[in-house]
């Protein structure tokens, strides 16, 4: 039985990921075949899914609505939830509705109590917050003027600035696809080409036709809403370059003058008709129809779209994510009773892991057209990868469930941190000139990413000698040993990588700007690591530390690649001082202070160890001399 | 006994670590100090420095070592070390290629950062320089322009320009006096309400009647100087009169002999024999977004001795590289109808090339002759 629980347990994994993949088709409004449109935002085509992601990440800081039924009472908060696409599409269409819905995110009771709004809620609807639009807007354009640099603004300040961008964002999207009064845009737009075509027909000098003057009222609103939209949702006309996407603003502009309507800009205001008038039946055939009209000429926009909102609503990250932390607990339960079906457990879900998080990565470095690493976010979701397959190559060689904790703990964090950073909003945004070569993306900043990732992985295995040692009976003096030539081999590999990095960096660096290094400070950050990986090799080379110090300093190589990863940029000076949150500070210094602990824990003298009694043996350098005893046979 | 002691000093990993340590500290402090200093001065004040010195009403004390001397402790650490230990094994190769590198790489930088001149070229769509200038130095230049299709040209150096000394200018009838010089200055056209302007006392030129003053030296390479001078001509012990030359004034005229002269105060120009013009300045954006997406500069670049003649584009990551002088794309004009190329000359260049290669090498023989054997025995058992 206890040979096939490991199998057992992955394969429920791997069914319950792959079930996720069914999704039952839509009755009522097709809003994900909706969610799959193509638009241009950020400089690059993306589905209206993203669009309703990125904007509710930035507005209520997740990527879905959870409506509260105020009405009824009862234990758990009942009402309905909604997915982002579904609010966009109630943003865009029918404002009226989303106005009311709660989406507004605000924490800070200062800014509660400047708005007169109730202190036990957190969420607030449009209409709540219109009422104060001057006040808020007052307070935000004091403190972006006053305040440019983000770090010195208070949090009250903060959330100021972020309310008032949100409720701009909002009402750019409310104008997206539809003026704000119009109640027919199907019958309007026809209504314009009648008024377009009598104008042609009869002399086009007398101003005074009604026609003329209707026309100049619909200007004057397709032109508020070009003014204010931002998504490009409108496919370029024949004969127009590819990219030279419309918001519907522009485009109903662009049509008054050259007498000629986009078939796109028809389509959509047939769906928002629909939409607005309640009937699933007419807007899924307009949406059908501008589909097929895409299809025509628009086959990559229209895939890409497809591929990134199936890349969205199947989440792997955050599956995989889930996975690791199953791993993880596995892995230490493995070590309290040595059992070897809930280690081998651990390792297979590691595994599943992996493949799900791969899945993710190859399937963003597809839909970007980009090496893995291209921003903070993605330099997460690497560094984890890039350790989990160190902490299984460890697996494979000690079996001992350390390797599977590392990967699961190192993927799981790292994943966390990816999600984190992500809430800042669009995470495939285009990348500026001096870093749009894929060449160097792909070899110096995936090579000294690794080097974080080895280095991290180090200092975890640190960790867990630490405090196996301290708290617990389970180190061993074999144990030891085995964990002290793991650190001295990572070690070894993460000073290869960082320096290798480092070194690829500096001829890049020569190539854009003229100099090998330049003292700037993520060049310095990246020194920091290789400077301290080689102090802890020639310390261990030369005696001056054993087994013990060789830990200590491997725990302090995660403050420094923390430092040199997050630290640097919050520094806000120097030409890689890419976008930073400042809570991210807060966290780093967090992390840093532990590590402190960590460190002091490990300095703790002998006696007060649980595990290990003092030992002279000296610690083995070179494995291959020595043959590594298994504590447990493979099963 | 003393000797040994002394080699084993300079030999031991202790002294590595040490330096290492050092180097870790200082490079933290100097990356913090950027922050309060700019990067100029902090790379100036922790780097290019052998003690950091911490500044104590008027007088320094040194705290710190700089990073000069933490380099050559190290190099000659390094060099000790192999000197001493060095035997060629199968085993010790790979290590072996990574210190070389090492050295070649840390000598590199030195060479680099005592040869290397940067400086800059700014064109105008059309414009045609043979030249870049270096924007923290300058020249005082005597131009002949008496003759229709080439001009005489005399260059007075910053050195002689600050040493205030007289220079006798080459192929021309006359000799320059500097009187004052100030690296920074302020020049106006009247005093200020608290007096601090002096008369420049010129007694020829558009200088006449104007005022200045010395500025302190600024430490950001981002704020630029202006440079000013009095400069008194003579020809056979004849006083000709006083200019005041300055970057903010234009080329001053007079005549002398019936030959028409030129006087300037310019930035050092580095003269090279080709020119680039350029054609045509690209600014590209992403759609929809103010995000750059390209920068780049389609140039002509022509030699005459060579008869060259051809175009160029230099765009970001893709600089040109010829007469020992690199041209990157920099900066460009707001109208995007001009571009600033930053151009570097630099000897030792290849030198983080070749030091790579070698410590690649030597990695990977030192990761592989640990990993295969580690590999082979955990393989067998």
């Amino acid at each position: 039985m206890k040979r096939w629980l490991p199998w057992l347990i992955v394969s429920v994994c791997a069914g319950a990921v792959l079930l996720s993949l069914r999704t039952a088709p839509e009755t009522g409004f097709h809003t994900r075949e909706f969610g799959r449109l193509p638009a241009l935002l950020n400089g690059r085509i993306q589905p209206l899914d993203s669009v309703a992601r990125n904007s509710l990440l930035q507005i209520r800081g997740k990527q879905s609505v959870f409506l509260e039924n105020t009405n009824k009472s009862g234990t758990f908060p009942q009402g309905e939830s909604l997915s982002a696409i579904q609010w966009l599409m109630g943003v865009m269409m029918k404002p009226e509705v989303a106005n009311e819905q709660k989406v507004f995110r605000i924490d800070n009771p200062e800014l509660l109590a400047l708005l007169k709004l109730p202190d036990n809620q957190k969420y607030f609807s449009f209409n709540q917050l219109a009422l104060n639009y001057d006040e808020v807007r007052r307070q935000s354009m004091r403190v972006e003027t006053e305040k440019q640099e983000p770090q010195t603004r208070t949090a009250f300040e903060k959330q100021a600035v972020k309310l008032f961008d949100s409720m701009m964002l909002y009402q750019r999207l409310a104008v997206t696809i539809r003026p704000l009064d119009s109640e027919n845009l199907a019958q309007e737009l026809a209504q314009v080409q009648k008024d377009i075509a009598a104008l042609r027909a009869g002399s086009e000098t007398q101003a005074s036709q009604p026609e003329a003057v209707e026309l100049a009222q619909f200007l004057s609103r397709f032109r508020l809403m070009a003014d204010y939209s931002t998504v490009l949702i409108i496919p370029p006309n024949p004969g127009e370059s590819r990219d030279a996407w419309k918001t519907m603003g522009a485009s109903l502009t662009n049509a008054l003058r050259e007498d000629q309507m986009n078939a796109g800009a028809l389509h959509y205001a047939g769906m928002v008709t629909a939409y607005r008038a309640n009937q699933p039946a007419e807007f899924n055939a307009a949406l059908e129809k501008y589909h097929s009209y895409l299809e025509q000429r628009f086959t990559p926009e229209l895939a890409k779209g497809g591929n990134e909102f199936f890349f969205n609503s199947f989440a792997p990250f955050y599956k995989a994510l889930l996975i690791y932390v199953l791993a993880f607990v596995l892995a230490c339960a493995s070590w309290f009773n040595l059992s070897q079906w809930l280690r081998r457990s651990a390792l297979y879900l590691v595994v599943l892991a992996w493949c799900i998080h791969t899945f993710g990565m190859v399937f963003r470095m597809v839909l970007e057209g980009r090496p893995p690493v291209t921003n903070l976010y993605s330099s997460a979701v690497f560094i984890g990868w890039g350790a989990a397959i160190l902490g299984m190559a460890l697996e494979k060689i000690y079996r001992d469930g350390i390797g599977s904790a590392i990967a699961a703990t190192a993927g799981f964090l790292a994943l966390i941190i990816a999600h984190n950073l992500a809430l800042g909003g669009d995470t495939m945004e285009m990348l500026r000139a001096v870093l749009d070569t894929n060449f160097w993306l792909a070899t110096h900043v995936t090579v000294v990413t690794l080097g974080y990732s080895a280095t991290f992985v180090a200092g975890f295995l640190a960790i867990i000698y630490i405090l196996r040692g301290v708290f617990t009976r389970t180190l061993g003096n074999e144990e030891s040993k085995r964990l002290a030539r793991m650190v001295y081999g990572i070690v070894c590999f993460a000073t290869l990588f960082s320096f290798a990095g480092t070194i690829l960096g500096g001829i890049w660096a020569d190539q854009s700007w003229g100099r090998f290094w330049g003292w700037d400070p993520k060049e310095n950050g990246a020194l920091l690591i290789v400077i301290w990986n080689a102090i802890i090799l020639h310390a261990r080379w030369g005696g001056m530390i054993k087994e013990r110090g060789l830990m200590l300093m491997a725990i302090f190589g995660n403050i420094v690649t923390g430092w040199s990863w997050f630290g640097v940029n919050m520094l806000g000076i120097g030409l890689h001082s890419y976008g930073f949150t400042d809570q991210a500070f807060w966290w780093l210094l967090a992390f840093a202070v532990s590590q402190l602990v960590l460190i002091g824990l490990g300095l703790l003298p002998k006696q007060y160890w649980r595990s290990l009694p003092v030992t002279k043996a000296p610690l083995v350098l070179h494995p291959s001399k020595t043959k590594p005893t298994a504590v447990s046979a493979p099963a | 006994m003393h000797i040994d002691r002394f080699i084993g000093f300079f030999t031991s990993l202790r002294l590595t670590v040490v330096c290492l340590g050092l180097g870790f500290v200082l490079v933290f402090a100097g990356t913090l100090a950027q922050v309060n200093l700019g990067v100029y001065q902090a790379q100036s004040d922790f780097f290019r420095s052998f003690f950091v010195y911490w500044p104590l009403k008027g007088t320094k004390i040194p705290v710190f070592p700089g990073g000069y001397l933490i380099g050559s402790l190290l190099l000659l650490n390094l060099i000790a070390a192999h000197i001493k230990r060095f035997k060629l094994s199968k085993k010790k190769v790979g290590l072996f290629l990574i210190h070389i590198g090492l050295i070649v790489l840390l000598l590199g930088q030195l060479l680099t950062d005592m040869l290397s001149v940067e400086s800059g070229v700014h064109l105008r769509v059309g414009e045609s320089k043979n030249y870049s200038e270096e924007r923290r130095r300058c020249e005082l230049a005597v131009k002949d322009v008496s003759d229709a299709d080439s001009d005489k040209v005399a260059v007075v150096g910053e050195d002689a320009l600050a040493g205030r000394k007289e220079v006798r200018l080459p192929e021309m009838p006359l000799t320059v006096r500097v009187r004052a010089y100030y690296a920074n200055s302020d020049i106006s056209l009247t005093n200020d309400l608290t007096g601090s302007y002096r008369e420049a006392a010129a007694t020829r030129g558009s200088g006449i009647g104007l005022w200045w003053k010395a500025q302190p030296r600024s430490a950001s390479t981002d704020v630029s100087e202006l440079q000013s001078g009095l400069v008194e001509i003579f020809s056979q012990g004849k006083s000709l009169g006083t200019w005041l030359v300055s970057e903010a004034l234009n080329p001053q005229t007079f005549t002398f002999d019936n030959r028409i002269y030129q006087i300037a105060l310019r930035a050092k120009r580095d003269y090279q024999p080709f020119s680039l013009e350029l054609l045509k300045f690209n600014h590209a954006i992403y759609k929809g977004t103010d995000i750059p997406k390209d920068f780049s500069s389609r140039v002509r670049l022509r030699r005459p001795d060579t008869g060259e003649d051809r175009e160029v584009l230099i765009y970001m990551n893709n600089p040109l590289r010829y007469g020992g002088k690199t041209f990157y794309q920099a900066s460009y004009d707001p109208d995007d109808r001009g571009t600033v190329l930053q151009v570097v000359r630099n000897p030792g260049w290849l030198t983080p090339y070749f030091s790579c290669a070698l410590m690649a090498l030597g990695m990977l023989i030192q990761f592989l002759s640990h990993l295969v054997p580690f590999l082979k025995a955990r393989l067998l058992t």
